[in-house]
């Protein structure tokens, strides 16, 4: 398989990596020792069917979960555990959510310009120039002055998506960032997220569009009972998934 | 008709009752905010202070609050707030009192106005680097606020009327004039009236003034 340009693949470039990591909410056990390696500049699929974990994975590299066990470490660092530390990791790591989570009561240039004053200590014309060039880069640079709701779903996810890139981060994470938009506005989110990964951004994204996953993937995890059940290339897991759960999860989305 | 209102400071008594409203209302929104905070915040030992301070303060009456202030801060422990005019410190103790008790009820409606605000906000708050304070200030707080405007509305007309417990330790509001007039005047009736208008006149406008402003900030979602 070619490697695309620009893209880092040496074992030695881990960005996110978590060890045996296990996470229990009361008696349910809902990641079991995952290991997971992402290196810089990769875009990494999680793909699996629902309660199976993947918004815990997620939630737990920025720490918006506490984990019971293991270890995750960021671009070498253990994750720290509370405090001013924890805060400059958690805008190191972008995160997107399902249902966008834009502050409501804040216009749309005020949502990109918000972490960049108060996080990363910029005056507010820099930043609010870097939130429009963002919100160019995304699309809805007319939509700057508007307040979310205003907008609808997929302009909001493409300002939250702009908004967490205007922290710089190492990385970013995005959970079912397509699950709530309605068919026509898929696309428009999925071009800014294949657009981001063209340009090298470290990317983790559950999600169960094939076609990113075909397109976009360098490696796609799929994942079943708070396990790994599989690792392999979009092209291999789709083509020939090795396990029963896998092929039995990808039966059941592929024909509905 | 109204001659028996000569020699009485009619407009002097509601302008402390105003005054009495006005400290006790920037009091307890200040008091009431932090207790709202500590009650949603991480840390346990300000949470349970938080819930320890609403139910108890909600649950005595205010009149034992304010004779507490007087009889218990004042004459048995010596605080005077800086004061050491008998009418001032009067007045400081019954806005002290005041406030500790609307605090609880202007926590109690800001708690329910923090719930309002979708928990993923908060959660996108702490994504990008905020602190807890932080995504409080900026982004909890003022959405509760504006969600709860209607009910700090009523707080704050329970307030203006609860200004006459003052009368228990001898501020000169309304209601303390309004007994005095009682004590020497035949008008009963008409005086009883007077005073109720002069309360419709303090608290009517709050409302109606709120209830727009309730309107005006409400955060579409
Ligand atoms: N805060 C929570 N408290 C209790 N159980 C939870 C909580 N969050 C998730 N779970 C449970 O953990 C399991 C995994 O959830 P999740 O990571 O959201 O799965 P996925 O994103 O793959 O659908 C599910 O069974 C879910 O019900
Ligand atoms: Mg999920």
């Amino acid at each position: 398989m070619p490697v695309p340009e620009g893209r880092v693949t040496d074992e030695g470039d881990a960005l996110v990596v978590l060890r045996r990591v296990d996470k229990h909410f009361g008696s349910l056990h809902v990641l079991q020792a995952v290991d997971l390696t992402i290196r810089r500049g990769e875009v990494v699929v999680v793909i699996g069917p629902s309660g199976s974990g993947k918004s815990t994975l997620c939630r737990a590299i920025n720490r918006l979960e506490t984990i019971d066990g293991g270890e995750i470490r960021i671009d070498g660092r253990p994750l720290p555990a509370e405090g001013k530390e924890l805060a400059g990791l958690r805008a190191d790591v972008g995160m997107v959510f399902q249902s966008f989570n834009l502050f409501a009561h804040k216009t749309v240039l005020e949502n990109v310009t918000l972490g960049q004053v108060k996080v990363r200590k910029k005056d507010r014309r820099t930043a609010e120039e870097r939130a429009r060039a963002l919100l160019d880069r995304v699309g809805v640079a007319a939509q700057a002055d508007k307040y979310p709701a205003q907008l609808s779903g997929g302009q909001q996810q493409r300002v939250a998506i702009a908004r967490a890139l205007a922290m710089d981060p190492k990385v970013m994470l995005f959970d079912e960032p397509t699950s709530a938009l309605d068919p026509e506005m898929i696309n428009e989110v999925l071009e800014v997220m294949q657009q981001l990964a063209r340009e090298g951004m470290t990317m983790v994204v559950v999600t169960h569009e094939m076609g990113f996953a075909r397109s976009a993937a360098d490696r796609v995890v799929f994942m079943a009972d708070g396990r790994i059940v599989e690792e392999t290339t979009p092209e291999e897991f789709f083509g020939n998934p090795r396990s029963a759960r896998a092929r039995d999860f990808l039966s059941k989305i592929l024909h509905h | 008709m109204f001659d028996f209102l000569d020699g009485y400071d009619l407009l002097g008594a509601f302008w402390l009752t105003v005054q009495l409203t006005f400290w006790s209302a920037l009091g307890s929104l200040v008091w009431g905010t932090l207790l709202a905070a500590m009650r949603v915040g991480p840390v346990p030992l300000m949470r349970a202070f938080g819930t320890a301070y609403v139910t108890i303060v909600r649950n005595i009456p205010l009149t034992v609050i304010i004779v507490f202030t007087s009889l218990g801060l004042f004459q048995t422990l010596g605080v005077s707030l800086g004061a050491d005019r008998f009418t001032t410190i009067n007045f400081r103790l019954a806005v002290l009192g005041l406030t500790a008790y609307t605090s609880a009820f202007v926590c109690e409606a800001l708690r329910s106005g923090i719930n309002t605000v979708p928990l993923g906000q908060v959660e996108a708050a702490r994504a990008i680097g905020l602190s807890f304070p932080q995504t409080l200030r900026i982004v909890v707080l003022p959405q509760a606020f504006r969600s709860v405007v209607g009910p700090l509305a009523n707080v704050l007309i329970a307030l203006t009327k609860n200004t006459t417990v003052a009368a228990a330790i001898g501020v000169a509001e309304a209601a303390l004039l309004m007994r005095e007039m009682i004590e020497n005047e035949a008008q009963l009736i008409l005086i009883s009236a007077i005073f109720a208008f002069g309360f419709i006149c303090l608290t009517l406008p709050t409302g109606l003034l709120l209830g727009r402003l309730a309107r005006k900030v409400a955060v579409k979602r």
